[in-house]
């Protein structure tokens, strides 16, 4: 007989419960599982990354108001130019492929961000580039802007999208794709008749002044949200963000560049 | 299928229901069950991860020793969560944001580690398929009760259909929204469990001690 074979009937002898069986068993199986979940997660992670930038392209298509049910996402969302904005500056930059940037990361990387000393919106650090959203008509001219925005509510970062019109001051929508406020009371963030309140109304007043508030008395009608019953917190936390992303410290600069044709 | 393997199937769905009568794995079945596409997709998941986990523990029965069994079936089990994870992130998307670590938290649910150290590591591969997949059924069972009447009485739809018109689209039915929250699960699974035990007496625990009265005494 051979020796390896002498060896494998040596093996197959062995009582289950030794050690070199055990440590046989626990290694085999640790290398055959990690195997099978890698395979599927290599596999796999392609269709879910498709999956993740079709969600927001969806949402952008959402905020701008040309979503319904069955719409052909990817074609839809080539009239949008995904650029980057330096928000320092207030102006686009090219450094980053904005196909590309994350800005969620961005916010993460000291290189990137700004630690902010008074944060509204409790977000910690505040990204300095941004990826906005232009959608263009078919002559080329601009005709909807879509801001990123997020900040705290009362138990979740809400993330979403709100849209203005070109002159930069007219809300169109406002469209949160991430949260995780209570069902039935702060979730009603969500709620299409809420939402449609936000179409028309404008962020700045004459003298440029930032004005847009969600409360629960009406102070000025044109810059005026009805806050959401029974969820006070969580229309705080929404007032707080819009206005911290469409104040100095967000879009403002971006915004105003934009009409004087600088950005 | 022979006598008890139906029986293997159909005892966990009411007579031996891991929810009900053994009072396992509430807490995922309190997160998932605010609506029922969401509930559905959980319990294929759970049904499927069951099953096969059974299979596998079972298939290598005779090899597991005794002294890791219990890591030999977590390491088993969690490899197929991960995968039964990746597959709904492919391809359910829009869910697996609305179950987010619930499908990772099956891991840790005890009606898949109780199937797995009572029956699999001592019965045949089929049969411990079936069992697994009938204990899966029997949680999926409660998971779609409790679902339908918290999708129905919490926001009026069921399946994301709209039953009744809620007053804030303009309908009549003012929503429940405590039945949105967690805790409902708590009362349903609670009501629930009373009415089985009230409907088949065999299901009421005996009890462990009986407080003594005066006059007892």
């Amino acid at each position: 007989m051979s020796k390896p074979n002498n060896i494998l009937t040596k093996f197959k002898n062995m009582p289950v419960d030794g050690m070199t069986k055990t440590l046989f068993v626990a290694i085999t199986l640790c290398l055959v599982c990690s195997m099978v979940v890698s395979f599927a997660a290599v596999n796999l992670k392609e269709v879910q990354e498709v999956n993740k930038a079709v969600d927001k392209q969806k949402n952008i298509l959402q905020v701008a108001g040309l979503y319904y049910e069955g719409i052909d996402v990817k074609k839809s969302f080539s009239s949008f130019e995904p650029i980057v904005v330096d928000l320092n500056q207030g102006k686009f930059t090219n450094r980053f492929n904005p196909l590309t940037f994350d800005d969620r990361k961005a916010a993460q990387d000291p290189q990137l961000s700004t630690l902010l000393k008074e944060d509204p919106a409790s977000i910690g650090r505040r990204t300095n580039f941004a990826t906005v959203y232009l959608l263009k008509k078919e002559d080329g001219s601009l005709d909807k802007i879509i801001l990123p925005i997020h900040g705290y509510g009362l138990w979740s970062t809400l993330y979403g999208f709100i849209a203005l019109e070109k002159n930069g001051n007219d809300i169109f929508g406002l469209q949160f794709y991430q949260h995780a406020e209570t069902p039935g009371l702060g979730a009603e963030v969500d709620n299409p008749k809420w939402k449609a309140q936000w179409k028309g109304k404008k962020l700045n007043n004459k003298n440029g002044e930032l004005m847009i508030t969600v409360a629960k008395t009406q102070k000025y009608k044109d810059h005026h949200i009805d806050a959401l019953a029974g969820a006070t917190l969580t229309s705080n936390g929404v007032d707080n963000l819009v206005k911290f992303w469409m104040g100095e410290s967000g879009f403002k600069k971006f915004l105003i560049n934009l009409q004087n044709g600088e950005a | 299928m022979s006598q008890t393997r139906k029986q293997l199937l159909t005892d966990p769905l009411v007579d031996n229901n891991p929810i009900t009568l053994q009072v396992l794995g509430i807490c995922s079945a309190l997160a998932v069950t605010s609506s029922l596409n969401v509930a559905f997709v959980m319990s294929l998941a759970v049904i499927a991860v069951c099953g096969f986990s059974s299979l596998f523990i079972s298939f290598l029965r005779h090899y597991i020793p005794n002294s890791i069994r219990i890591i030999v079936q977590m390491v088993i089990i969690a490899s197929l969560v991960i995968l039964v994870d990746q597959i709904i992130k492919a391809y359910a998307y829009e869910i697996s944001k609305t179950l987010s670590v619930f499908v990772g938290l099956i891991i840790t649910n005890c009606i898949v580690m109780g199937r797995a150290e009572a029956f699999a590591m001592k019965n045949k591969p089929f049969e411990s398929f079936v069992d697994g997949v009938g204990n899966g059924l029997g949680y999926s069972l409660l998971l779609m009760s409790v679902g339908v009447i918290r999708e129905l009485f919490g926001s009026g739809s069921l399946f994301g259909v709209m039953i009744f018109e809620p007053v804030s689209n303009g309908g009549w039915y003012v929503p429940n929204g405590l039945l949105l929250l967690p805790p409902s699960a708590f009362f349903i699974i609670g009501f629930i469990i009373w009415g089985v035990r009230t409907w088949k007496k065999s299901q009421v625990e005996v009890r462990e001690y009986k407080i003594q009265t005066l006059e007892e005494h």
